[in-house]
């Protein structure tokens, strides 16, 4: 890969890290600690919205953001390698 | 059939097989003993990682530990199970690019100095041991509780087990077994669960049931704020912990997880860099299950034991209620003499003291579930033990026969004189190990859990910079994880050893206790980096060039 390519494909890599962060940092340290009472209102069957983001929620949406980042990646490699 | 047989054959059964896998997969080279030659699938390595991180802690104390805490038992699960996302997206392509055996080789390499080096090994080594004495104490009790032999003897059975296949297989054998042994600990873990929340909700999958109606028409959570309030615990619900010391330990946690040796190593073992970010996706998978099932777990054993305890008659109580007390791990003392168990928060009215370890051991029993489901759960809890402390001793062996011996005192030793270096080692980390199990230090319990502390403060800002930060030099690095490692070891020895003057809650720094101090010391470790790099030269063209390549991975050409 040239050298303008590998800076180019290294910035997307970031956007997508610091997307994914975002998201990884909003659902547990947002909805599960900080924003807990105000979630804790909302009510869905038995659970608490913050008390299920901190104890279920934000489990599943890890396991998800890793698997969106293999995705991505996996098409982001393929466009630069083809490029080479 | 008789509990005890059943008992007998599950780990026969489970054992043999460890045994089996051990055989077959003996390890010939040492790219075989460190890193399984690199050829691991991505869904098995995904396993493998799975069962080497969860540990008898997981398995056995979590969910008690979650049922007695309530909110606040959340740091653990958001804890350890977020650092998998920084592993992907953070490390492990890149350690895998990298290419070589351990953690400390990144180091050394990548601030080429061997001070560096050499305080990533003392890191790696400190961690490693701390860890590995909690899970030889596991597999003691284990065998104590359910196979009524001595907790010792229990200790020296687990000891030869893994010392048979980690010596003889290394990372091979180590990986294969774990695959084996999730598959065990997950369905031991599972099937009660199961069994419970259908008896107790109706739902067969426990993450819906602990959120769904009890037989009562009552839903279960309302129902348990309900008790713990009339005994004067704090609503199950919400937490007694302040919101700054929670996001501290849950960031401690995640953090921590990231930088644990044992788990970085997995990834060196896949073929190449997109199966390393693949197989942490497997792995926070097959972790998840289980994550996600204990915090279930923990409302139902709270429920079910305050409803079968609470202001009952301690002669009608069931029978394993007895067995319990045997172990020392349940204790009623009747203070006022009325003959009824009064289990309340306030220490001079109650009455029960209930060790958090047995709730997930004790859970079939309570709901009265068939013995072989008993059976199964020690095998369970024998596999989580055991997967752990082999992942762990390999660390050990590999630092000092790869990264001390061949890497510092002796490079010109050959690849037979290294292996037999690390088959030698890895011998004696299991009999240290068998010491601290036999013999345990009184800081185990309170030192597992700081040695995430000590992970996050030392290796995570070096590894993390040493890959997104090219500027970051051997200065910057080196003292980083000196003063974060420093910081750590006196803020925890101050506050849970009495050393340097002791001190209580009120003296924590800002509120933050020792388990969320990590992210601190994490901090200052970044900030003394950054200051330090910038103070002193840049690293050479040849160090900044390998930072290069190892952001973007080969692809081989079909």
């Amino acid at each position: 890969m040239s050298k303008n390519l590998a800076k180019e494909y290294w910035k997307k890599n970031l956007k997508y890290l610091l997307i994914l962060l975002s998201i990884w940092f909003t659902v547990s340290f947002g909805f599960g600690i900080l924003l807990i009472d105000e979630l804790n209102q909302i009510k869905i069957g038995g659970f608490k919205l913050g008390f299920w983001f901190a104890q279920q929620g934000s489990i599943y949406v890890f396991v998800t953001l890793i698997f969106i980042y293999i995705g991505l990646m996996n098409k982001l490699d393929k466009k630069y390698h083809s490029k080479k | 059939m008789d509990l005890q047989i059943w008992i007998w054959l599950m780990i026969g059964i489970t054992f043999s097989l460890y045994i089996g896998i051990a055989i077959w997969s003996k390890a010939g080279s040492t790219k075989e003993f460190y890193v399984a030659g690199s050829g691991v699938s991505p869904i098995a390595n995904g396993m493998a990682t799975a069962a080497d991180w969860m540990s008898a802690a997981s398995f056995i104390s979590m969910a008690g530990l979650i049922s007695f805490m309530g909110y606040d038992g959340s740091v653990y699960l958001m804890g350890w199970t977020g650092g998998y996302v920084l592993l992907a997206l953070l490390l492990a392509p890149y350690l895998r690019k990298f290419g070589k055996f351990t953690v400390p080789d990144f180091i050394g390499d990548r601030y080429y100095s061997d001070t560096a080096r050499l305080v990533a090994v003392f890191c790696a080594l400190i961690i490693s041991f701390t860890y590995v004495a909690g899970q030889m104490r596991g597999v003691g009790l284990v065998f104590s509780r359910y196979l009524e032999v001595d907790i010792n003897t229990g200790v020296v059975i687990g000891m030869a087990i893994v010392l048979f296949y980690a010596v003889l297989g290394g990372m091979k054998g180590i990986t294969y077994t774990q695959v084996a042994q999730y598959c065990v600990l997950i369905f031991a873990f599972m099937v009660p669960a199961i069994f419970i929340s259908m008896q107790m909700t109706g739902n067969p999958i426990p993450q819906l049931g602990f959120g769904s109606e009890g037989s009562d028409g009552i839903y279960l959570l309302e129902k348990l704020d309900g008790l713990s309030r009339d005994l004067g615990f704090h609503e199950y619900t919400t937490g007694s912990k302040s919101k700054l010391d929670v996001f501290f330990i849950t960031a401690a946690l995640m953090i921590g997880t990231a930088g644990l040796p044992h788990v970085i190593v997995r990834f060196f073992t896949v073929k190449k860099v997109s199966d390393a970010r693949k197989s942490a996706g497997w792995a926070l998978l097959f972790i998840a299950i289980l994550y996600t099932t204990a915090p279930a777990i923990a409302v139902f054993a709270r429920t079910n034991l305050i409803e079968t305890v609470s202001e009952k008659k301690y002669e009608d109580m069931p029978v394993w209620f007895e067995n319990w007390e045997k172990t020392g791990l349940l204790t009623f003392t009747d203070k006022n003499n009325d003959g009824v168990i009064q289990y309340v928060a306030d220490s001079q009215i109650n009455e029960l003291t209930i060790d958090r370890d047995i709730m997930v051991m004790a859970n079939p029993e309570i709901a009265e579930l068939p013995n072989w489901v008993i059976a199964l759960l020690a095998a369970g809890a024998l596999a989580a033990a055991l997967s752990t402390a082999a992942g762990l001793l390999l660390v050990i062996s590999s630092s000092v026969s790869h990264d001390l011996i061949k890497k510092i005192i002796k490079p010109d030793v050959s690849e037979k004189g290294e292996l037999i270096a690390a088959r030698v080692s890895a011998f004696f980390a299991v009999l240290m190990a068998g010491y601290f199990g036999i013999n345990p230090p009184g800081f185990v319990a309170a030192v597992v859990a700081l040695a995430f502390g000590l992970a996050a403060a030392s290796f995570f800002p070096a590894i993390v910079m040493g890959i997104f930060y090219k500027r970051m030099n051997k200065e910057g690095a080196v003292s980083g994880m000196i003063t974060g490692l420093l910081l750590m070891l006196f803020y925890m020895t101050k506050f849970k050893f009495g050393w340097f003057g002791g001190g209580t809650e009120a003296d924590w720094w800002f509120g933050i206790s020792p388990e969320g101090f990590g992210t601190f010391a994490m901090l200052i470790n970044f900030i003394v980096s950054l200051i330090v790099c910038h103070l002193t030269k840049e690293p050479s063209e040849e160090i900044q060039e390998l930072v290069e390549k190892i952001r973007i991975p080969t692809i081989e050409s079909k």
